[in-house]
């Protein structure tokens, strides 16, 4: 019935022979590529390439606060910002917010990967629980964690209250978001549960394409649970651990919403990484800010870099 | 029609026995515990969101107290945050989102298409520009984002707000549509063109219809990353009136310096996300292979 569709219905691709024509045609036929991809470079340069040639130049430039270009400085502006007091403290943080956001956002999703793979009923229905924190704005996830560790009434101090964990409301054990570490422990937790819907999947898709009939010639051997998983799984999805890991890493890296929502970098700069302090010195020291982001851009390309290697992306093209 | 047996067919009536094989008790009861953790599981993810709508179904004046559930639920939140601009936040909202999916749309398309049916020269560069607006987001570069597009002096935030969430979407629509119009055969559109098709018409009604799950994906996407994009919205309506500003702006702009407009937030927070996950229910399975450039399929 579906004659069309079966590849022996198709003649010999014979219809569009290449011929060496002159050099007018020739010439149409170089350009022909442009016409289709032209439109995607063009936006490509102005909204990603662009921007960071204007950010390199700024970072090299005096910038008054309302945006007024003074003059060359030099750089003066980097001098700056390696002056900050503030500055070891974030990059540290960074290291830490990445580094750990990421490797427990890893090994959480392998074990929720190995629960949503298995067959039980309600699959599909409990998988899209974990969309919902994908879709939504990571501002307003990490807004309602905000409201839930309000001094206060917030839900979790309520529930370490009534179980006796927590003494008084509105006290300085009850304030979470009002100390340096235990407002970073937090929002780690909040990074962590909007990295796992992503990490969980992609890792799922690693997980359902090994062929079962891997698991039944190990089975057969006798292979207890633990050896199969250490032996077949793990190995074989190894490349979707390795790319969700390092996409995992320029998110978290770049994240802004988490910690701006809930405590705005706060109190002083005690709780900024690179990305937030970044957005708090463009507010008023814009060529500063500029110099920063050069530094966080090279540190992107760095991990990009590494992407590509992981990937074999050059191979995928072909 | 069943009497056809393709090489496809037999292999699948092979591959069945093992999985679906039956064991006795002890598997049901481990299936029962696995199906108990995963709804557990997927409760925790969704507490957060319940609470959410706990809180904006609050009377204000229980917004300070210590129970669970309020005494008796008020949705009046839902009603009066019209009053506050909400409409014209949303509808700042749907002009960004739509008019960067339509842009993706426009410059992905052809991208795809030709990347995936013809091999010429520069073809890995430009994929490789492709995969590096993925790779480098917004925060990276805002700065000169900033700088950039008030140069520009464009009329309204909108415009750039558009194109920039249609730059950094582009390159999730161009690997998923690159996939979808790689696996149709070209010998369709060959067949089409013999039939006398022109070669345009021939992608047009052979090959975009078989990518539609594709296109669908990649418009959802899109549309979904620019609604609830925050940095660049936040950075680039600073001085814009309050209409101008999407959803997310106008949201953050509920938290004042000393006191949070919880209820207004939260049932503005719900009108945001509801559609979205709605949205992205639709195209769930095919996203991460777009997410990881074909690196996981």
């Amino acid at each position: 019935m579906t004659s069309s569709l079966l590849p022996t219905a198709a003649p010999p691709a014979s219809g569009h022979s290449r011929r060496r024509g002159r050099p007018s045609r020739r010439f149409i036929r170089r350009a022909a590529p442009l016409a289709w991809i032209g439109p995607a470079i063009i936006l490509i340069v102005i909204v990603v390439l662009l921007p960071v040639v204007v950010m390199i130049q700024s970072s090299l430039q005096k910038i008054s606060p309302d945006g007024f270009v003074l003059g060359s400085a030099g750089i003066n502006n980097f001098i700056t910002l390696f002056g900050e007091s503030a500055l070891s403290g974030v990059l540290l943080r960074t290291v830490i917010w990445t580094v750990g956001v990421v490797a427990v956002t890893m090994v959480i999703s392998l074990g929720l990967a190995q629960l949503f793979n298995a067959r039980f009923p309600g699959r599909r229905v409990a998988r899209w629980a974990l969309i919902v924190p994908w879709a939504s704005s990571v501002m307003m996830t990490a807004l309602i964690f905000r409201w839930a560790l309000d001094p206060n009434n917030g839900v979790v101090n309520v529930v370490l209250h009534d179980v006796g964990l927590l003494k008084a409301f509105n006290s300085n054990e009850a304030d979470w978001l009002g100390r340096p570490v235990s407002a970073l422990a937090w929002m780690m937790v909040v990074a962590v549960f909007v990295s796992l819907p992503f990490s969980t999947y992609a890792l799922l898709s690693g997980l359902q394409s090994i062929p079962e009939e891997v698991y039944e010639a190990a089975r057969i051997d006798g292979a207890s649970y633990w050896k199969l998983y250490t032996g077949i799984t793990l190995p074989m999805i190894r490349p979707a651990i390795l790319v969700a890991t390092l996409i995992n890493v320029i998110n978290v890296f770049n994240s802004f919403p988490i910690i701006w929502e809930m405590t705005r970098g706060g109190p002083g700069y005690s709780t900024s990484t690179s990305t937030t302090f970044m957005f708090t010195l463009k507010q008023s020291y814009i060529g500063e800010s500029a110099a920063l982001s050069v530094i966080n851009f090279a540190m992107v390309i760095v991990i990009v870099l590494v992407y590509l290697r992981a990937t074999h992306w050059k191979e995928q093209v072909d | 029609m069943t009497t056809l047996v393709t090489p496809t067919a037999t292999s699948r009536v092979v591959a069945r026995p093992p999985s679906s094989r039956r064991r006795g008790g002890a598997a049901s009861a481990k299936k029962l515990i696995l199906a108990l953790a995963a709804y557990i599981v997927a409760i925790l993810f969704l507490l957060p969101y319940l609470e959410m709508v706990v809180v904006a179904g609050r009377p204000a004046k229980e917004l300070l107290s210590r129970n669970f559930f309020p005494t008796h639920f008020d949705w009046s939140n839902f009603a009066t945050i019209w009053s506050t601009g909400f409409g014209g936040n949303l509808s700042t909202s749907l002009q960004v989102a739509g008019g960067a999916t339509i842009v993706v749309l426009v410059v992905a398309l052809p991208a795809a298409y030709y990347t995936a049916r013809h091999r010429f020269r520069g073809r890995a560069l430009f994929l490789l520009l492709v995969l590096a607006t993925q790779m480098f987001q917004p925060a990276a570069m805002l700065v000169g984002i900033q700088r950039e597009f008030l140069g520009f002096n464009l009329p309204s935030p909108t415009l750039s707000l558009i194109l920039i969430n249609a730059g950094f979407n582009l390159a999730f629509a161009v690997w998923i549509l690159n996939a979808f119009v790689s696996s149709i055969p070209v010998e369709l559109e060959e067949a089409a063109v013999v039939d006398g098709c022109t070669r345009i018409g021939a992608m047009m009604r052979i090959t975009l219809p078989l990518a539609m799950p594709g296109i669908v994906t990649a418009l959802i996407f899109t549309f979904i990353s620019a609604w609830n994009e925050f940095l660049v919205a936040l950075t680039l309506t600073l001085s814009a009136p309050d209409s101008a500003r999407p959803l997310t702006v106008a949201i953050n702009s509920y938290v004042g310096q000393y006191s949070i407009d919880w209820g207004h937030l939260f049932a503005g927070s719900l009108v945001a996300m509801v559609p979205v996950v709605i949205l992205f229910a639709v195209i769930e399975g095919r996203v991460v292979s777009g997410l990881t450039a074909g690196a996981i399929k």
